[in-house]
């Protein structure tokens, strides 16, 4: 089952898969993204790492083509997706290369459609195979997310968030990407939930060599999915290295800073401790 | 009652005892909380911790008697020795001045419309009979306890002109103003930035422990939860299934679940090979088994005796656990103890 999805082999494997350089996005005087450049290679796993407001989830969009960049470049597979697709089977092309979960399950799936209709969807529109074979894929993708029959033919509102997040996934696996963003796609998930849907997308990479771009803020999940991360503050990239060293030995002092804020075992929060001086000093 | 195993000695602020709440859905009446019982000392903080379903929001909004229409409530709850279910007009208004709330989405509980001095000052104009500029000078002076300055200028914004961080902590001074004794936080922080959250909990730890404040911590964090909170109950299925000192509740748990939420959690100074994932998915009360362990479904430790009948709260070792079990599986349920849980395969 699993070498069925595996992701075809081609001249692109040699190079990264996804490349970003020099990507910049204004909106209006706000500099939401400001000179950012990083290279995922095939079956890696990057992270964006930062809080609201730093730029990371408008990197995801404008890696899928939701949103345009002002300046740089994004090559996905060799091909350059900085411009919107021109024609519809450029689009085709490009669903193919990258795709994307987003963090709420809640509104990202159609109310109407079944889990299974939802992923027929994207079977006859980026490979158009007839009936049989989709009826095959369809079963193969809802049991590669584990999901039984029974919630394969029920409508989202059936099923728990945790379910239908694995439709969202199954969804974008149907396109056999080259890449899957995650923009904060366990972030919503109860622990015992976020614990069964990360374990499936380890086993998703290892079976199918799909490269992940992680967006998120949990430090505990990105340690736990990547193998190097970016740390981004304010649409600036400022840190960046393997994910190990980067959560063991930040440089930065806003690593530093995301580091210490982390509840653990003896973690007692410090008023002004995790600020600069100013007016959240202690009084 | 029960409880007394771990609740601290003296006269508890609030009990909580035999609490059951069944709301009608789709026409029958269902159970979100079973068998409840809690107690929480003057000056104490104590977290509640569980999944989605498990009854921990339902929890603080039964105490707060802020239940949906047509709920059905069994049990007893008091508060410095009143009964809060018979209270009503005056009374009511008084006890929810003592005891008040704060919730996840500031924004979803303030009118846009009204200015942030407004919506702060309104407990103390119309429930205390303070005059508005009073009012209005306590929460300015209240926002500089928060760290928020020129608390003045701050009275007159709109919800919309601050962030989710600064508004959370106008929430928190808002519920200070009344002078509770007893805060519900209902995940004050999960809605916020990691290092906001920081730093809203470190406010939140001091002026409790300044103002003597007791505290219910709701949150589904069982790290967050042990670092402030005195004392942490779990919930599941709409039930208390263990109360610990938080000290202990990561490295010696008294009940299968607890341990299996901490194992589940991915590490932030490591990456495990493959997270302790619990099967299956958390079950809401009235999903749940009734006459056996609502966690037998998903517990890697059941046996036989688990299906026989509900286990009861029992006190161990200074803590309470519902697992019929409990006892024989003591010192096992943590990895380092029993690795792969082999032990009990």
């Amino acid at each position: 089952m699993a070498e069925a999805i595996a992701v075809q082999p081609d001249a692109a494997t040699a190079g990264p898969v996804l490349e970003v350089a020099g990507l910049r996005k204004e909106f209006g005087e706000l500099v939401a993204v400001d000179d950012v450049s990083f290279s995922v290679p095939q079956a890696t796993s990057l992270a964006i790492v930062g809080e609201s407001g730093s730029g990371k989830t408008t990197i995801a969009r404008m890696i899928v083509g939701l949103e345009r960049p002002t300046a740089g470049t994004i090559t996905a597979c060799g091909a350059d997706r900085s411009a919107p697709a021109r024609s519809a089977r450029d689009r085709r092309r490009r669903g193919s290369e990258v795709q994307i979960v987003f963090q709420d399950p809640y509104t990202s799936l159609d109310p109407r459609q079944t889990a299974e209709a939802t992923v027929d969807e994207v079977l006859r529109l980026h490979h158009g195979w007839p009936r049989d074979r989709r009826r095959a894929r369809i079963a193969e993708l809802t049991e590669l997310v584990g999901l039984d029959g029974r919630q394969a033919r029920a409508l989202p509102r059936a099923l728990s968030g945790g379910q239908r997040q694995r439709v969202a996934i199954a969804r974008a696996l149907a396109a056999e990407p080259r890449v899957l963003i995650l923009d904060e796609s366990v972030a919503a998930l109860d622990v015992s939930i976020q614990a069964q849907v990360l374990n499936l997308l380890a086993d998703i990479r290892d079976s199918t060599g799909v490269t992940y771009v992680l967006i998120s803020h949990d430090l505990a999940v990105v340690r736990q999915l990547t193998d190097d991360v970016i740390v981004l503050h304010r649409g600036v990239v400022v840190e960046r290295g393997a994910t190990a060293s980067v959560l063991d030995d930040p440089q930065h002092e806003y690593t530093k800073r995301l580091r210490a804020s982390v509840p653990r075992p003896g973690w007692r929060p410090r008023r002004g401790a995790l600020l600069g001086a100013g007016e959240e000093a202690s009084g | 009652m029960d409880q007394s195993a771990a609740a601290p000695p003296g006269a508890p602020l609030l009990l909580v005892e035999g609490l059951t709440v069944r709301l009608p859905v789709e026409g029958a009446q269902r159970a979100v909380l079973r068998d409840v019982g809690l107690s929480i000392s003057p000056g104490e903080a104590v977290g509640l911790v569980g999944e989605s379903g498990s009854g921990k929001s339902m929890t603080a909004r039964a105490i707060d008697r802020l239940l949906p229409r047509g709920a059905q409530v069994a049990g007893t709850i008091s508060y410095d020795g009143t009964d809060v279910m018979s209270l009503s007009g005056a009374a009511m208004r008084r006890y929810r001045n003592q005891v008040a709330m704060i919730f996840q989405d500031p924004r979803a509980h303030v009118n846009p419309v009204r200015r942030v001095g407004d919506f702060m000052t309104e407990a103390l104009r119309t429930n205390l009979g303070v005059q508005p500029a009073e009012a209005a000078t306590r929460a300015a002076d209240m926002l500089g306890q928060v760290g928020i300055a020129d608390g003045r200028r701050r009275l007159r914004q709109y919800p919309h002109e601050l962030s989710g961080g600064m508004l959370q902590r106008v929430m928190i001074a808002t519920a200070l103003l009344t002078e509770p004794k007893l805060l519900l936080a209902d995940e004050p922080t999960t809605a916020l930035d990691v290092t906001t959250q920081a730093e809203v909990m470190a406010i939140l730890d001091d002026l409790r422990r300044e103002f003597g404040l007791a505290m219910l911590f709701i949150t589904h964090d069982l790290e967050l939860a042990a670092a402030i909170c005195d004392r942490t109950a779990v919930m599941y299925a709409g039930q208390i299934v263990e109360v610990r000192q938080s000290a202990l509740l990561h490295d010696d748990p008294l009940h299968p679940y607890t341990a299996a939420l901490a194992a589940a959690r991915p590490d932030i100074a490591q990456t495990a090979p493959r997270l302790a994932a619990i099967p299956g998915r958390p079950l809401s009360a009235f999903e749940a088994p009734e006459e056996e362990c609502a966690f037998a479904p998903r517990c890697p430790h059941v046996r036989d005796i688990c299906r026989a009948e509900t286990p009861e709260l029992v006190g161990l070792n200074g803590g309470l656990s519902r697992c019929a079990r409990a006892i024989e599986l003591r010192g096992q349920l943590t990895p380092a103890h029993a690795p792969d849980g082999g032990s009990d395969g």
